[in-house]
């Protein structure tokens, strides 16, 4: 204290000046590096807004694509499309998903095994989105001679699988090892302390991963240009070629129709509307059930 | 009720590091057990072998026998059968932050399958009750998460869920470490009503607390039990020099 005290007022008073300057200059910078963040999607969703919403209306979401030169038209099957697609696909990624990340957290810690599926999902997750659809092309759609539902929604588990796994096992691994003692400490055999306690405590990150994983591969065009094909009227048969939303904004982005240009802006804004709520239902549904608890 | 605790030729290792050496010692049941001394002495590792929570660690390794009343805990019956009957309270409160005070409690019944709701409920009370944390609590017993309590508090409530599944013994690891003074009376009051009906065994690094809970305390030092006596014995007159070291505050 003497020492501050003994200090002449004009030089703490410069000190405090400078550091206040500092302060805010840090700030300002922090300010501006959230904005540079958050830019980007506000662009991207004012630009989508303005394009595509003057073309949305009742008819967008009940109606098939009108053959060309007739005007008007929807992308009805493609949204049921890209729902029945992402349907199977989460049907497949999620719970293999999980139960690697499971696996390597939990039970195969430091083993090769482990290890070995570490690495191979992280491959995997670099994985050309357009490979693993020529992949799937191979395995499944040349053996059944069709395109189908199916093996679109077969490529887009592999592609959930990697992200889930990952931080299903990096959500697994925060969970404080006191946690554990207390569950193995009641008696608890591993399986259910596992299941039943770190599980449960890691659910909220394991969801964002599940989520970002869905989100991830709801936009995803290459590979369903080989297995769901795509489809100009309504299908629910998963054996048969089916529309999705990336693939008709595709056709019709390209195309050299101005409506159809239209549509396809129409198209990208749904998608990604269409994305953010669900999203955004998950996560409300899955923090109201993890509070009520087992109760 | 409780029941005593026989432990001889108890050696454990983590890794290439031999943590305990050769320990022998009785513990009465019905009885308060502490046992003292410097930080990395072995009396940690030492409660956590007689519940086996010392091979939960994958590099650890025991040997010796630990017979608890008629059972030998090492010979050949399953670690979690052992943990059903020994109940464990850690240095820092440890409640499962996504369940209710009341899940809390029941957990370790409900998880092995218990399913009495009427009873589950008789079991719930009685155990906040025996942790003297039911006043405090019982209004909001299904709404309120167990990680949203003090820490105190948290400490009581992971007693009481220690204590739900009847166990016969109450290893307690530094149980009061981490709290105020006021929440560490609390578990001493508690200690020594429950010794009446559990054997206690509590590590402790306070001297003052061992002298006021504990029947009977141990000094372990270098991994080795060098005194174990009745607790007055141990701090009015020990028999060897290194106890009277430590508890004079010499070293340690």
């Amino acid at each position: 204290m003497a020492s501050i005290a003994q200090r002449p007022y004009e030089y703490e008073d410069r000190r405090r000046s400078l550091r206040i300057l500092q302060s805010h200059f840090v700030t300002g910078l922090a300010v501006i590096a959230t904005l540079l963040v958050v830019a980007p999607l506000v662009a991207i969703f004012a630009y989508l807004l303005f394009k595509g919403a003057s073309s949305l209306n009742w008819a967008f979401f009940t109606q098939i694509p009108k053959p060309v030169g007739e005007v008007g038209g929807g992308m009805g099957n493609a949204i049921l499309g890209s729902g029945i697609i992402l349907a199977i696909g989460s049907v497949l990624g999620v719970p293999v998903g999980i139960a690697a990340g499971i696996y390597l957290a939990e039970f195969g810690r430091g083993g090769r095994l482990a290890n070995a599926v570490r690495f191979t999902a992280d491959v995997l997750n670099g994985v050309p989105s357009i490979v693993v659809g020529m992949s799937v092309y191979a395995l499944i759609v040349m053996r059944q001679k069709h395109f189908s539902a199916w093996s679109g929604g077969i490529a887009l588990g592999i592609m959930m699988i990697p992200t889930i796994t990952r931080t299903t096992e990096e959500m697994l691994l925060l969970v404080p090892h006191p946690i554990r003692e207390a569950a193995l400490g009641l008696g608890l055999p591993n399986w259910r302390s596992v299941l039943s306690i770190t599980l449960p405590t890691a659910s909220a990150g394991i969801i964002t991963g599940c989520m970002l994983a869905f989100a991830r591969v709801a936009g995803e065009t290459a590979p369903l240009i080989f297995t769901a094909f795509g489809n100009a009227f309504w299908s629910h048969r998963l054996d048969q070629p089916i529309a999705a939303l990336p693939l008709q904004i595709y056709i019709y982005a390209i195309s050299p129709y101005d409506d159809w240009h239209r549509l396809a802006w129409a198209g990208a804004l749904v998608l990604i509307v269409l994305i953010v709520v669900s999203v955004a239902l998950v996560r409300y549904a899955a923090g109201r059930a993890v509070l009520k608890g087992a109760t | 009720m409780g029941v005593g605790i026989e432990v001889t030729g108890l050696n454990a290792w983590y890794g290439s590091t031999h943590t305990l050496h050769d320990i022998g010692l009785h513990i009465p049941a019905n009885r308060a057990t502490a046992l003292i001394g410097p930080s990395g002495c072995g009396k940690s590792t030492f409660v956590r072998c007689l519940n086996r929570m010392h091979e939960t660690n994958p590099i650890a390794r025991v040997t010796g026998s630990v017979k608890m009343g008629d059972v030998d805990i090492y010979g050949g019956i399953s670690p979690v059968a052992i943990r059903r009957r020994v109940g464990m309270v850690f240095q820092r409160p440890n409640p499962f932050p996504t369940m209710s005070i009341y899940d809390n409690v029941a957990s370790g019944l409900r998880l092995n399958g218990y399913r009495n709701r009427r009873a589950l409920d008789e079991i719930v009370e009685r155990s906040l009750m025996q942790a003297a944390l039911w006043d405090e609590v019982k209004d909001e017993l299904k709404k309120k998460s167990g990680a949203s309590l003090s820490g105190g508090q948290q400490q009581r409530l992971c007693i009481a869920r220690a204590l739900a599944v009847d166990p016969e013994v109450l290893l307690m690891d530094e149980p009061a470490s981490a709290l105020d003074p006021i929440s560490t009376s609390k578990i001493e009051d508690l200690i020594f009503q429950l010794k009446s009906q559990y054997t206690i065994v509590i590590v402790t690094h306070n001297m003052q607390q061992a002298a006021r809970v504990a029947e009977n305390t141990g000094f372990f030092l270098n991994g080795k039990l060098v005194e174990f006596a009745p607790t007055t014995k141990i701090f009015t007159n020990p028999s060897d020099k290194r106890t009277e070291d430590y508890i004079t505050g010499r070293f340690g």
